[in-house]
């Protein structure tokens, strides 16, 4: 059985979706379904958190899905680390997506702020996943202190551009020990299969479904793009040759004639 | 450099006659652009592409939905005092004009703003003139302590402080700011603004810089439509708004449109903005900052703004009122312009979602400022 574990806990899906930019409630909710996901994060800014009647916090099912808070906005450790503790607070699990993106712009995550933050996340019995630019040496690092997963970026948030850091995701996923999730850029599920058939262990896609005409498809489509990747990785793929080598060799007669 | 000391190399005349001057050419050139130029930005702003608005609506749809999603920001404005000792000639609020005056108390503050947290309004903006002996910042800081409970976001729209004063309102919780030039054209600023502090054109462009060292995490800035050169306007407008992104680079900031509105003291605009003009400063402001917040209050008509959202609008207000103490309490004192669009915001929320958006009306939480215990 190809389980996906995290922190000692089992997952079937390695799709991770997020829950922001979707035209409609309904929309993000027929997405997340059709994704076939079991990890589900929310920006806390978007939610109310004391609220039980929160849209999100009311429709998303926490037996079914493991409601990830991420803290999107944050622009520094402290920040995160507050919003983090807010959510446990308020009676999530303690996991947190950690994001720390200080540059409003491209959203890019500041490598020094999010290492201060997991460190002290970790330390308060939080499991912490960070979203980190795809810098193997800082994976490394936070994988050290404690992560529970590295979520290097395929390509900057929203740009649907695909593995635009492949040579660096290579190697996390070369020396990691903790499960590589491959988080923002992906645009098309032959992104996400592309990501998986490289080792990652999982990605999340967000805005490739949001900003779809069809979210519901589009979320069905990823669903099978990570799991054709993901077979593709397990049967193993063929090595990439410079010379072609026919199935029945050209010159197989001279081997023939002794 | 201070963005005066910036705009005080460019001559408007000069920077008037590169804009009339470009071709169709310029502007399709611009439409390809990966990244705009000054000048390609100058091409979309200009008169030839005044044929190209379907293009340039294409483009900034697409970027806008790409950035920022299907999702529109609701906020709702809080007039909490029309006192001003300012003469500027636009404003209802001119110190000159007889009209009603008042400055909200404590109470009344929460009073309005639990009427609009009852509407769902998760993001609030704090309005008032400028009358230092009335309206200072320890009343600010009062009423957003009085209501900060009530709300995710709290932005302020008030007389220009200096840095110091906005890190008290950081502290105090507020985590935006909207300040507009209303006219980059130093010489029409000083025939508009006849008397009282606002006179100052340099301190006044300089306003969202202090509020950028003090650490605010959302600056609008804007020209009032109506009063300068269109073309001039949005040129510096856009000029502006890139120099403080990049000055500030954690700070989001977001621009405005607002256009002139019959006020108090009757002044008429000096500079007829058309629609077509509105929606192509618009797309070309998109077009050049892919990432800025673009916002429409309720100025315009129901029918302009409905037709605006899908072309780069990321923030719109609904159902408000200018005038102090408005929502809790109707036709109590005099507003600073007629609002056009009345619609309730429930009613704009629906229309939102037929235009096929969300209405978002939490998306920041206080516990951002708030500093660690």
């Amino acid at each position: 059985m190809d389980e996906f574990i995290i922190a000692n806990r089992r997952f079937r899906s390695r799709l991770m979706v997020g829950t922001g930019k979707f035209s409609s409630n309904e929309a993000m909710l027929e997405a997340m379904v059709a994704s076939g996901s079991d990890i589900v994060t929310v920006a806390l800014r978007r939610v109310d958190i004391d609220n039980p009647q929160d849209y999100m916090l009311k429709h998303i099912d926490r037996e079914r899905y493991l409601l990830l808070p991420n803290t999107s906005g944050a622009r520094d450790a402290e920040e995160a680390i507050r919003l983090a503790r807010l959510a446990r607070a308020a009676g999530c699990e303690p996991w947190i997506k950690l994001e720390v993106t200080p540059d409003p712009y491209y959203l890019l995550p500041d490598p020094i702020e999010t290492y201060k933050a997991a460190q002290i996340l970790i330390k308060d019995g939080f499991t912490v996943l960070p979203y980190i630019n795809a810098d193997p040496i800082l994976a490394k690092h936070l994988q050290e202190i404690g992560c529970a997963t590295v979520m290097p970026l395929g390509a900057p948030i929203g740009t649907n551009k695909g593995v635009k850091t492949r040579d660096n995701i290579a190697i996390i996923i070369e020396q990691a020990r903790v499960p590589v999730v491959v988080d923002a850029g992906l645009g098309a599920p032959s992104h996400a299969a592309e990501a998986m058939e490289m080792g990652a262990d999982a990605v999340l896609v967000n805005t490739a479904l949001a900003v779809s005409p069809n979210p519901r498809l589009m979320a069905a489509a990823f669903k099978k793009g990570v799991e054709a990747g993901r077979e593709a990785f397990l049967a193993g793929l063929g090595k990439k040759r410079k010379l072609a080598e026919a199935s029945s060799p050209l010159t197989g007669f001279l081997r023939e004639v002794k | 450099m201070s963005f005066f000391g910036e705009i005080n190399h460019y001559d408007q005349k000069e920077i008037l006659g590169q804009i009339m001057e470009k071709r169709p050419a310029d502007v399709e050139e611009a439409l390809h652009a990966e990244r705009l130029s000054l000048d390609a930005f100058q091409a979309l702003i200009s008169p030839a592409a005044e044929n190209y608005l379907e293009p340039m609506a294409v483009r900034a749809h697409e970027i806008t939905k790409q950035r920022f999603g299907n999702n529109i920001l609701m906020y709702v404005p809080i007039y909490l005092s029309n006192e001003c000792t300012n003469g500027c000639l636009y404003c209802g609020f001119n110190a000159c004009n007889k009209i009603g005056r008042k400055t909200l108390t404590l109470e009344e503050i929460e009073e309005d703003a639990l009427t609009l947290n009852k509407h769902e309004f998760r993001h609030v903006l704090l309005l008032t003139g400028e009358d230092p002996d009335r309206i200072g910042n320890d009343y600010l800081v009062a009423a957003v302590k009085k209501i900060k409970h009530l709300f995710g976001s709290i932005s302020i729209e008030v007389y220009p402080m200096d840095t110091d004063g906005y890190k008290q309102m950081v502290e105090a919780g507020v985590d935006g700011l909207t300040i507009y030039q209303e006219t980059y054209d130093p010489v029409l600023y000083e025939k508009l603004h006849p008397f009282g502090k606002k006179r100052d054109y340099k301190w006044r462009l300089e306003t969202p810089e202090r509020g950028g060292e003090a650490g605010l995490r959302k600056i609008g800035i804007g020209a009032l439509l109506g009063l300068g050169n269109f073309y001039t306007e949005a040129f510096f407008t856009g000029l502006h708004a890139l120099y403080l992104a990049r000055r500030y680079w954690r700070t989001q900031v977001s621009v405005s449109f607002p256009r002139i509105r019959p006020a108090d003291g009757g002044f008429a605009p000096l500079y007829n903005v058309t629609d077509k003009q509105m929606v192509q400063g618009i797309c070309a402001t998109r077009l050049l900052i892919p990432d800025a917040g673009l916002v429409l209050s309720t100025r315009e008509s129901a029918q302009f703004r409905d037709n605006l959202i899908p072309l780069g609008i990321t923030q719109m207000s609904a159902g408000s009122c200018t005038a102090p103490g408005g929502y809790a309490h109707e036709d109590e004192s005099t507003g600073q312009f007629s609002i056009d669009d009345d619609r309730s915001p429930e009613e704009i929320s629906r229309i939102i979602r037929a235009k096929g958006y969300e209405a978002v009306w939490k998306d920041w939480d206080p516990a951002f400022l708030e500093r660690a215990s």
